[in-house]
């Protein structure tokens, strides 16, 4: 059967202002429940939100950034629906007047691009946290649950893609590249495992030219379980087609550790959320010189990075996206380029053992303990032949781990490759002299003693010859014996 | 004369010039409450002792020579739907019977700034919602000038406590006549400002685009008072006005020869009680004899108004009520629930009474599905048609007049039972707060022994211009307003 | 406008709001009444009216984003029926 998968996306991410969207809590992530809160996100008796003015910048800077057309006049609208995150049993969000619409994003899937639609993007604020209490510690067969509304009222911007998407790995570049954008934008911590970056997904699967039923898939919380979620999915709907059956229209919860999607039962739920304007807010009308001032504000996008890595410092695409995919390291990338070293030399140890090393400690590659400087110098010594770029793999490891320059690593260690040539002559005469028998199988066209031979060098030299001064010696001292 | 038959602005003089102490002000009022209250019942909880801790602060500031507010000593009735921090704050609710706020509402912060003692917290309609004060969790109030009938409401408690001499001046808040229509039935003065030139910050909404808080008094010039008091931008509230409030009391001349004022048509005449009209012909009479000229006018889209009304209030309250729902404050059923949904059903349905049940009820279903366009967004335009009604009148009226309540003080129960009666009794005020526009009661005569109120409307922020229409009235009338209990 | 026993217990679930059967035919009769009255603003012809949803126009009121002090664990938990650790206890979600 000829298949077509449909993918849609709704992403949620908390903006990394300093107070809440409308009171003046901290947004700091975690902390004990409820110590965040105030008669305002609590939503006591006779409180009122008031809008924070970074919140909307924020949100409008994003519109720019997706190419929106920014509203001239917007309204929050008021979201009613009963649940015990939510302190006021309504959020306050907005509907049919959001602030930006209409907008795109591009992503690059190696052989092709594709156009995403951006339908809107909007603001909102956050609800609270249920902690469910019982066995199992989820919500199914939990007895009571805690409520904690630290997270109540963080401001949100709501992102609606057209389902333009056709592939679960189209979909996990999608969110790839909008952490970027958020990333560069500074709007967003972007941590999917913190909750700060949510994704709910549409998918539908058609056969032979007609629209599939859309499922609704829900928690999925990083990059690779929006993949596995979808591609999970995809395939279900595949199969059901093939054995002739109709895709239900619901709602589908994803099972991290089983790896499943499975229906949620909706019980008690009715929905209807009778939405309508919030009359406690007055709206926001950006005049034309305040979305200037933001447009002119917006820093260089993720994409527009990419192409001038590849341009001006001549990298491979593969190298440039890890550089710029992570902001921080792409920063840390440049401001060792400008210390003076090859750029595509800093770019293979930045983007290769460094930014390994940087995953692997989960650190940031602005706190990273290997500063630019570090890394310049490090790539200096290898260029000048002071060490071999195997050594250089150790001395980073070191310098990463001890803090110390690899400058000082090579030196307190004596690891400076021997790159004097009388030194190197004689133990390869040495070599020569104590292996007649590996000299006259090299002599007889045997190949492989050459290797041996070379090895024998290094061996005496413990590693530290310049491989290719002392490989060039001995084949010239060889040729004499001829 | 006895201390609690003086005007409030009279009390704070005789404070400031240390005549008299806050001490024997604020006695003398809980005399006269203990001596009347079993009868009238105007407060839900009574802050006897905070109040005479607060006057002994007041009168050993004063004697130090130093600053004590505008209106030290001052006691004042609070309706029990603002915050007060550490005192109960019920809303006549069985839900907010045991709450406590953790904050003081803006104006009963600029209230304590001012130096004026809390007295108690008034009663009122559960969380505002009526007009007879019968719909209170607590007990109903009784209209001092007849026991027998109501106070009108929702400020009930205020109002009544205001006319029998409980307190001197008190706080309402008005979201369809809510201190208009009880200041009439009790024979004292009520204003509804402009939308935005109180804060609403501690008021417990009710129907959030409609409600402020205002003055209830024993005359004008004690309204422009406290109006000053509270009046003026409050960054905690994202609808007050980003303006300084005019200096009210110092505006009250009494001269208001050559203005114009209009006689609604709409609301002055059928439907309307003829001895109320009658009455309210006098004040009419009375105006132009201050040289007012009077013409009569017609509004024709508030025919609608109180249609649109009993969508867009009940609409928004069903959301603003939404949160009460047993978890972070207030009161949670006692039942054993299987689940949250038991759990929020029973608290709901013990916690509110059954004018609460049906506003939040038909809101619910105006903003449903299928009924949005027809009733709430229907209702909103409607709001445009009265709003540019009277933007026609004020291109040729100063004010706007028309009695405050169709009736006097009607009997307890007796509307009990046909809520839509009741909502007639509030025609007249509520295409004020439609419009967002500022309104005074000042009682205007008598009919049957029960007083009559003259309702003066204003553009938005004319307070000024409408306080000294009432003072005109109220001087050219000299009535005597002293109820019989 | 005539409201059935059906929507009654549908808005009151939305509401949620526990009624008893009398409940539920009384609200049924009484919003009736009440929506039958309101049916008058239905005759006015709109077509050319923009909705009023703020009185007084304001617009772009903010605040800076600035951190306030929060409430204590104490005084955010003193009002409830029920907490525990500092966190609002509610029966079972689901």
């Amino acid at each position: 059967m000829d298949f077509e998968t449909i993918i849609g996306l709704e992403i949620h991410a908390e903006l990394s202002t300093k107070s809440k969207m409308f009171c003046g809590c901290s947004t700091v992530f975690g902390g004990e429940p409820n110590t965040k809160t105030c008669p305002v996100c609590l939503g006591h008796p006779g409180t009122l939100p008031v809008a924070n003015r970074k919140a909307i910048e924020y949100a409008i800077l994003l519109g720019l950034a997706l190419n929106c057309e920014i509203a001239e006049r917007s309204i929050f609208h008021r979201k009613n629906y009963f649940y015990p995150d939510m302190p006021k049993n309504y959020q306050i969000s907005q509907y049919d007047i959001p602030l930006s619409r209409n907008g795109f994003l591009e992503i690059d899937m190696g052989e092709y691009k594709r156009r995403v639609g951006i339908i809107r993007v909007h603001l909102e604020e956050d609800t609270g946290k249920s902690i469910h209490v019982g066995e199992s510690g989820r919500i199914h067969g939990a007895e009571r649950s805690l409520e904690d509304f630290n997270r109540a009222g963080i401001p949100l911007v709501e992102i609606v893609t057209e389902p333009d998407l056709r592939s679960p790995e189209e979909a996990r570049n999608f969110m790839m590249e909008l952490r970027a954008v958020l990333e560069y934008l500074g709007i967003s911590d972007c941590k999917m495992e913190e909750g700060s970056l949510r994704c709910d997904a549409n998918i539908s699967v058609g056969v032979g030219g007609s629209r599939g039923t859309k499922v609704e898939i829900k928690n999925m919380n990083s990059f690779r379980a929006l993949q596995r979620a979808l591609s999970f999915e995809e395939k279900r709907q595949r199969d059901v087609l093939l054995k002739g059956g109709i895709v239900t229209q619901e709602t589908r919860h994803w099972d991290e550790a089983a790896g499943i999607t499975h229906a949620l039962r909706t019980k008690e739920e009715a929905f209807d959320y009778r939405y309508f304007p919030e009359p406690d807010l007055v709206p926001i009308e950006p005049d034309p010189p305040w979305v200037e001032e933001l447009r002119r504000s917006l820093p260089e996008m993720p994409a527009e990075r990419l192409r001038r890595f590849i341009s001006e410092y001549g990298l491979p695409k593969d190298i440039a996206k890890v550089l710029v995919y992570d902001k921080k390291l792409g920063n840390f990338y440049e401001e060792t380029v400008r210390k003076g070293e090859n750029p595509i030399e800093i770019a293979k140890w930045v983007a290769g053992d460094l930014a390994g090393l940087l995953n692997e400690a989960s650190i940031d590659a602005d706190l990273s303990p290997v500063r630019p400087g570090g890394v310049s110098e490090l790539v200096h010594l290898v260029e000048s032949g002071v060490i071999s770029g195997r050594m250089a793999k150790d001395v980073l490891k070191e310098a990463f781990e001890s803090g110390e320059s690899p400058r000082q690593i090579v030196s307190r260690k004596g690891l400076s490759q021997i790159a004097d040539s009388n030194e190197i002559l004689a133990i390869v005469k040495q070599v020569i002299k104590e292996n007649p028998q590996a000299v006259s199988d090299y002599l007889d066209g045997k190949e492989q003693a050459l290797k041996y031979l070379m090895g024998q060098v290094m061996k005496l030299t413990r590693g530290k010859a310049n491989p290719k001064m002392a490989s060039e010696m001995l084949v010239e001292a060889l040729k004499m014996r001829e | 004369m006895e201390l609690t038959e003086k005007d409030a602005l009279t009390l704070s003089k005789l404070i400031s010039k240390r005549e008299v102490s806050s001490k024997e002000v604020v006695d003398a009022y809980l005399n006269r409450i203990e001596k009347v209250e079993p009868v009238i019942h105007a407060f839900i909880n009574l802050s006897a002792e905070l109040a005479r801790k607060q006057a002994l602060e007041i009168d050993e500031k004063l004697s130090r020579g130093e600053e004590a507010g505008r209106y030290a000593g001052v006691p004042i009735a609070i309706k029990d739907v603002l915050s007060t921090k550490s005192f109960h704050t019920t809303c006549a609710s069985r839900m907010l019977e045991n709450f406590i706020p953790i904050y003081d509402a803006t104006a009963v912060r600029k209230v304590f700034n001012a130096g004026c003692v809390m007295i108690g917290k008034a009663n009122m309609d559960e969380f505002a919602m009526g007009s007879s004060t019968e719909n209170s969790y607590f007990g109903v109030t009784r209209n001092p000038w007849d026991t027998n009938r109501v106070p009108g409401g929702s400020s009930g408690g205020s109002a009544a406590a205001v006319a029998a001499r409980e307190a001197p001046w008190a706080l309402g808040s008005d979201t369809g006549g809510s201190i208009r229509q009880p200041a009439a039935l009790c024979g004292i003065v009520g204003l509804k400002p402009t939308y935005g030139l109180v804060s609403r910050y501690g008021l417990v909404a009710f129907a959030s685009s409609l409600d402020q808080v205002g003055p209830m008094t024993l005359n004008v010039k004690d309204c422009a008072a406290l109006l000053g008091l509270i009046a003026g931008h409050d960054p905690l509230d994202s609808t007050s006005i980003p303006r300084t409030p005019d200096e009210y009391l110092s505006g009250l001349t009494g001269d208001v020869r050559g203005l114009k004022a209009g006689v609604v048509k709409e609301i002055s005449g059928e439907g309307i009680d003829p001895d109320v009209l009658s009455c309210f012909y006098k004040g009419i009479g009375a105006l132009e004899e201050c040289g007012v000229h009077v013409e009569e006018v017609t509004l024709p889209s508030f025919e609608y108004a109180l249609s649109a009304y009993y969508i867009i209030a009940p609409a928004e309250a069903s959301s603003n009520l939404a949160r009460f729902d047993g978890i972070r404050y207030g009161f949670r059923t006692e039942c054993d629930c299987a689940d949250i949904w038991e759990m929020y059903d029973r608290t709901r349905s013990e916690g509110f009474g059954g004018e609460v049940k049906r506003r939040i009820m038909l809101g619910t279903y105006a903003l449903s599905a299928g009924y949005y366009e027809a009733y709430y967004a229907q209702a909103q335009k409607i709001r445009t048609l009265i709003i540019r009604d009277y933007n026609r009148a004020w291109d040729k009226f100063d004010v706007l007049l028309s009695p405050t309540s169709p009736t006097t003080a009607f009997k307890i129960g007796e509307k009990i039972d046909d809520p839509l009666t009741m909502y007639l009794s509030d025609i007249c005020t509520i295409p004020v707060n439609l419009a967002g526009i500022p309104a005074i009661s000042v009682p205007c005569g008598f009919s049957k022994g029960l007083p009559v109120g003259f309702q003066i409307m204003g553009p938005p922020l004319e307070e000024a211009r409408i306080l000294n229409v009432a003072y005109a009235l109220e001087q050219s009338l000299n009535l005597d307003m002293r109820p019989p209990v | 406008m005539a409201i059935s026993i059906e929507d009654v217990e549908h808005v009151a679930k939305l509401a949620r709001i526990y009624l008893t059967e009398e409940e539920k035919e009384m609200f049924r009769k009484q919003l009736s009444d009440v929506l039958e009255h309101a049916r008058v603003i239905s005759e006015v012809d709109t077509s050319t009216v923009e909705p009023t949803s703020h009185a007084i126009p304001l617009s772009n009121v903010t605040r800076e984003d600035e951190v306030r002090e929060s409430l204590t664990v104490e005084e955010a938990t003193k009002n409830a029926p029920w907490s525990d650790g500092g966190a609002f206890t509610v029966p079972k979600i689901i």
